[in-house]
Parts: C-alpha cells; sequence; structure tokens
C-alpha cells in the first residue's frame, strides 16, 4: 500500500517536473498517468502495492472533487447570469459527444 | 474575547473542521445515494458540494477560509490521476485487439464535446475565462480541471460543470443509446466514457461489465488525449 503510494507520487512528481522543464502545456499528474502507464505496460503486470492503492483512491474518487466543487459559492453570479445558455451545453454537448460515440463505435466494432 | 468567539477562531484556523465538515457531507450524500437506490440523479458529488456550499453561504464563511483546509483532500487529486493509469493497463488487451476503432470512436465523442462546447460558450458571449472552463468539461475532474487552469479558465467553475455533464450522461445517456439503436455494450461503455467520465463509468459498471470496462477505457484515453490535445487546438484556435 505504502509502497503503491509512493509509487503514484514519484510518477506524479516526475510528470511536475518534466512539465516544468520543457514548458509542456500538459498537467504534471497527467504525464504521471503516462509514464505509469508505460511502466506498468512494460512491466507486464500491475504490482498487487500499486493495485491497492489505486483501487482505494479511485473508489473514492468523486470525494476528491468536492473541495473544488465547493468552490462553485464564488460562481455564482456567473451561473445565475448564464444559467440557460450553460445549462443548454452541458445538456446539449454531453448528448451529442455521448450519441455521436456510441454511434461511431458501434459501426466501427461491427459484429463479433 | 467571548468563549464561543475563541472557539470559533480556533476551529477557522485549523484544518480540522474543513476536513471534518468535508467526510461527513460526503458520507450523508453516500447514504441518500443509497436511500434512493443508487438513482444517478442522485449523484453524491452534487449533493455533497450543494451542502457545503449552502453550509458556507449561511454561515457567511469564506471559501478561502474552507479551502485552506480542504485542501488536503484536493491534493489527492493529482495522486488519483496517476493512478487512472491502472484500470487503464488492466483493459489493455482490449484496447490492443480493436486499437483503430477505440481510437476513433472515443476520438470523434472527445472533439464533438469539446467544439460543442466551445460553440455553446461562444453562443453564450462568454469571455476566454468561461470557454476555457467549459472546453474540457467532459474528461474526469482532475484532468479536466488541471487543463482549464492551464487555458486561464476557473478550475473550480469546471469542476462544477463537469460534475453536471457526468449526472447528465449517466442518467439520460443509456436511455438516448437505446433510443439511437447502439445495443453493443462495447460501444455504450465508450459513450459513456467519452461523454461523462467516472459518473459514467459507474452507471455502466451498475449495468454491465464489459460496458464499464470500456467505459473506464474510454474516460482514460479522453483524460489522456484531452490533456495532450486541448491546450495546442486552444492555442491554434487563439492564435
Amino acid at each position: 500500500m505504502i509502497g503503491g503510494l509512493a509509487a503514484l507520487l514519484l510518477c506524479q512528481l516526475a510528470g511536475e517536473l518534466l512539465a516544468r522543464a520543457l514548458h509542456l502545456p500538459v498537467p504534471g499528474p497527467v504525464l504521471g498517468m503516462g509514464l505509469l502507464l508505460a511502466a506498468l505496460l512494460l512491466g507486464g503486470r500491475v504490482p498487487e502495492a500499486v493495485g491497492t492503492a489505486a483501487d482505494g483512491l479511485l473508489a473514492h474518487l468523486g470525494l476528491l472533487f468536492i473541495p473544488a466543487g465547493v468552490g462553485v459559492v464564488l460562481h455564482l453570479d456567473l451561473l445565475a447570469a448564464g444559467a440557460w445558455p450553460i445549462g443548454l451545453a452541458i445538456l446539449g454537448g454531453t448528448l451529442l459527444a455521448l450519441g455521436l460515440t456510441g454511434l461511431v463505435a458501434q459501426r466501427l466494432l461491427g459484429r463479433r | 474575547m467571548n468563549p464561543l468567539g475563541e472557539l470559533w477562531v480556533y476551529l477557522s484556523r485549523e484544518p480540522l473542521a474543513a476536513l471534518t465538515a468535508t467526510l461527513c457531507a460526503w458520507w450523508v450524500a453516500l447514504r441518500v445515494q443509497r436511500w434512493c437506490g443508487g438513482h444517478p440523479l442522485a449523484n453524491p458529488v452534487l449533493l455533497a458540494v450543494a451542502l457545503l456550499a449552502g453550509a458556507l453561504l449561511l454561515a457567511g464563511i469564506a471559501y478561502r477560509d474552507y479551502f485552506a483546509g480542504a485542501q488536503f483532500v484536493h491534493f489527492l487529486l493529482g495522486p488519483a490521476t496517476v493512478a487512472l493509469a491502472v484500470p487503464l493497463a488492466r483493459q489493455w488487451a482490449a484496447v490492443r485487439a480493436r486499437p483503430l476503432a477505440i481510437l476513433a470512436a472515443v476520438g470523434t465523442g472527445s472533439l464533438a464535446a469539446i467544439l460543442s462546447g466551445l460553440a455553446l460558450g461562444w453562443g453564450f458571449g462568454g469571455g476566454a475565462g468561461l470557454m476555457a472552463s467549459l472546453a474540457p468539461r467532459a474528461t474526469t475532474a482532475p484532468v479536466a480541471m488541471g487543463v482549464s487552469e492551464a487555458l486561464g479558465g476557473l478550475p473550480s467553475l469546471t469542476a462544477v460543470i463537469v460534475i453536471c455533464c457526468g449526472v447528465v450522461g449517466a442518467a439520460l445517456g443509456p436511455l438516448l443509446l437505446t433510443l439511437l439503436g447502439v445495443r453493443d455494450m462495447r460501444a455504450r461503455g465508450l459513450a459513456l466514457g467519452t461523454a461523462s467520465h467516472g459518473i459514467g463509468t459507474a452507471r455502466a459498471l451498475s449495468v454491465d461489465a464489459e460496458a464499464g470496462a470500456f467505459s473506464a477505457l474510454a474516460m482514460g484515453l479522453n483524460a489522456l488525449g484531452t490533456a495532450l490535445l486541448l491546450p495546442l487546438l486552444w492555442r491554434w484556435l487563439a492564435g
């Protein structure tokens, strides 16, 4: 578990350093995800400690974005002013992307 | 100073109160979700955020003071983003079987999500800040917030929009896919994961294991693709 957490933090740290050193526009943790994926695929399996740590974090992924979500109190004016357009953007945009992905995927994957 | 005032000063200076409130709100939200039979509209993130935001507004506590404590939970978003590599690695055999079909489908959906977000943001007449907050809305929250911040958006506004997109997709997505005649569980999973990230994946998993696996895969690919390509696309659109 501790080894797994350390591995996650090491990948994040490496990602942050890489993003800064090379002035990449990608968030450090995302580069860390790419690094970990490469390491896991090269190793050919997911070590138990890494799997345990990852599953533990991802099981409550929702909890982790609550502090940022509460930041909505800072934007109540913005949201109230644009409630309809923002709401329609969320509804229309999400359903458009969802339907399109499903149709393209079913067509390309074909029958088994 | 009176004793109550001293207590208040103690509570607002230490991170303990904000952390406790955050975990309690999450616990209550999970209970409410279970009580509603796991209904997708009873989304625990939305419920917990509403509870805490309401509490802050009622008690007149500044968001900055709340976040000073809650940032310890917020910090874990980084390692959690890295951890998304694990489900992706576990599904790697399935990706390798049909890599082009999966990439094309997720890529199409991802681009549609970004462009529709930008088009509607433009229609709203929003400035660059709102557009940057709307653009990465289909990806999983930690990535969307990182990209939003890199583009000059408001990460907290993005987080709220991302959560709403997840709830909309999880609640209405399966119905829409059935109406469109998309019955292949792999395609249904890819669609939910691309448009509605973790919240869509949770819904897909509860219906079908294969759909859940492909949804997790789409979520990871969309996160990686959006994080890598959106900042470049943004620069190109702005330049």
